[in-house]
């Protein structure tokens, strides 16, 4: 929907035992309605350099323009969904947590509803909208984030290893629905994963990091059409290529995780 | 249906406790070891019970306990909610209070009845501010423990949603710090109970449970004295059971939130 620049952004933890390098000098623009995947090892910045996006950090030097407009704290015009569960509030229902953006906006009782039902079908969750979120299991709970966080309409999605902490199944199930959702909605969307699979999967464009300090090492292009074949041979070309900028020896580990 | 059965199973087991130990005192009483005067026997009890229900007297009492109790504690819940909430969010607050707090919690409230009666006189004024005392620190403790634990990826994902202060607070550190709340709700409740009887029998005159059981005293009415035992008991415990029971079911059990609360 809108373009987002990051430019030469660098972020310094400061801790009581020094300073700690979060990202260093991470430059890279991301079209409208792109979905670009960012992997890399852990510890290498991937949510340092999210949650500067999402505006929960400010970095020490560049800066980061979404639609042209620097970001200086976070804002609607962005969504996020984190890796947690626990990141519903269990106190609202299914309805209540995709409503919580639009009554914030002050968008009246009616429409709200009309609009979470919506959501909440994109991500088939109809049947649930009026369940509590410990009634739901990990990729229900999830799902409604997603659904959440589109609902109040951000031009922008970012997500932090959001299926990180479920089953392969329902992994694979997610990202199947997550590319649908995407090319329903056409959001701008920003995913940090350290699985090579899923990127390829999801991603129009993946950009690899690399520790210490965090910094952008490569970006492959995926230009594989869709809905994507994790079987074919092109799909495993490109994860290879990927493994290849990530440091692995490629011939001694033919599969992935 | 399974919660049905299983809270029937519950207050079956509950009855059967209570009839044993109804049992083992009426044999006590009944031994002759003991003057009937001080052990009066169970139906000699249920009919001053019934007679003073009847008459009218238990339920004025009760009700002057009752209306004392209620102020004092919903005293504690109006000045304890708000400065908890303050102390988790302000460090200055926190810094200020809490030595206050610290310092005054441990200091049992029956202790300071005296006092409090030579400052307030005899009346509703001492009871109240004895039970205000009493209900106030497990409100303002609980309250605290509750904001600063509730979830900061809660706060997160508010602030994305656009959340303000104000929404933030009544939408989300609120339900978000229920438990706790709730929980310090129920335990000021019980120190209130038992700081109110035990301010009446000093510091009331004429109406009240704890002064019937202090002024039946004077003459030897042991049948009454355990009959006022047996309402402050029961309506104890209709509000434990009734009244918060059904509050934490209504909100944080239906939440799934109860298993943070625990403790
Ligand atoms: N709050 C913090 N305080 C201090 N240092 C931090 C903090 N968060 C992250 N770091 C450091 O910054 C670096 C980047 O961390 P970051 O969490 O962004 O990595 P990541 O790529 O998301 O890793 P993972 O895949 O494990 O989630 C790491 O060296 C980490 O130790
Ligand atoms: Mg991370």
């Amino acid at each position: 929907m809108v373009p987002i620049e990051i430019s030469d952004v660098t972020l310094v933890y400061d801790t009581p035992s020094g300073k700690v390098p979060g990202v260093k000098n991470v430059n890279f623009n991301i079209d409208a309605s792109e979905f670009v995947c960012i992997v890399g090892p852990s510890g290498c910045g991937k949510s340092t350099l999210l949650n500067i996006i999402a505006g929960f950090l400010s970095p020490v030097s560049g800066e980061i323009r979404i639609g042209g407009k620097a970001v200086t704290g976070h804002g609607m015009d962005r969504g996020v969904v984190f890796q947690d569960f626990a990141q519903l509030f269990p106190w609202r229902t299914a309805l209540g947590n995709v409503t919580f953006g639009l009554e914030m906006k002050g968008v009246p009782k009616q429409e709200r509803d009309t609009i979470a039902r919506e959501q909440l079908r994109l991500v088939k969750l109809e049947k649930f909208t009026n369940s509590y979120p410990h009634h739901l299991s990990g990729g229900m709970q999830q799902r409604v984030a997603i659904a959440r966080a589109l609902a109040y309409n951000p031009a922008v999605l970012l997500m932090d290893e959001p299926f990180a902490a479920l089953d392969a199944m329902t992994r694979d199930e997610m990202q199947r629905l997550l590319a649908d959702v995407w090319k329903t909605t056409r959001k701008t969307v920003i995913y940090v994963t350290h699985n090579v699979a899923e990127a390829v999967y999801l991603a129009d464009r993946v950009v690899v990091m690399s520790p210490h300090p965090g910094t952008v090492k490569a970006e492959v292009a995926i230009d594989l059409p869709r809905p994507r074949d994790p079987l074919s041979v092109e799909f495993l070309e490109c994860q290879k290529e990927l493994l290849r900028h990530l440091g692995h020896d490629v011939n001694a580990k033919e599969t992935v995780n | 249906m399974t919660e049905n059965g299983q809270r029937t199973r519950s207050l079956l087991r509950a009855a059967i406790t209570l009839a044993c130990a109804a049992a083992i005192y009426e044999v006590l009483a009944r031994s002759g070891y003991f003057a009937p005067a001080l052990l009066p026997t169970l139906p000699v009890i249920a009919h001053t019970f019934f007679a003073s229900l009847a008459d009218g007297s238990m339920i004025q009492h009760a009700v002057y306990t009752l209306y004392r109790v209620m102020f004092g504690f919903c005293l504690a819940v109006v000045v304890g909610l708000p400065l908890g909430i303050l102390m988790a969010r302000f460090q200055r607050v926190e810094g200020f209070f809490l030595p206050l707090v610290s310092a005054l919690m441990p200091i049992p409230s029956f202790a300071l009845v005296p006092l409090f009666m030579l400052w307030f006189g005899i009346g509703n004024l001492t009871t109240v501010l004895i039970v205000f005392y009493a209900a106030t620190f497990p409100m303002v403790f609980n309250t605290w423990s509750g904001v600063r634990s509730v979830n900061p990826l809660w706060l997160r994902a508010a602030g994305c949603m656009g959340a303000d202060e104000n929404s933030l607070f009544w939408k989300v550190i609120i339900p978000g710090a229920s438990p706790f709340i709730i929980t310090g709700m129920r335990q000021a409740f019980l120190r209130a109970w038992i700081a109110v009887v035990g301010a009446e029998m000093i510091a009331a005159s004429d109406w009240g449970l704890g002064w019937v059981i202090f002024d039946a005293k004077e003459f030897l009415n042991t049948d009454l004295m355990l009959a006022a035992l047996v309402v402050i008991g029961g309506i104890g415990f209709l509000f434990e059971r009734m009244v918060f029971g059904s509050l934490e079911r209504a909100t944080i059990q239906r939440w799934g939130m109860s298993r943070v609360a625990k403790g």
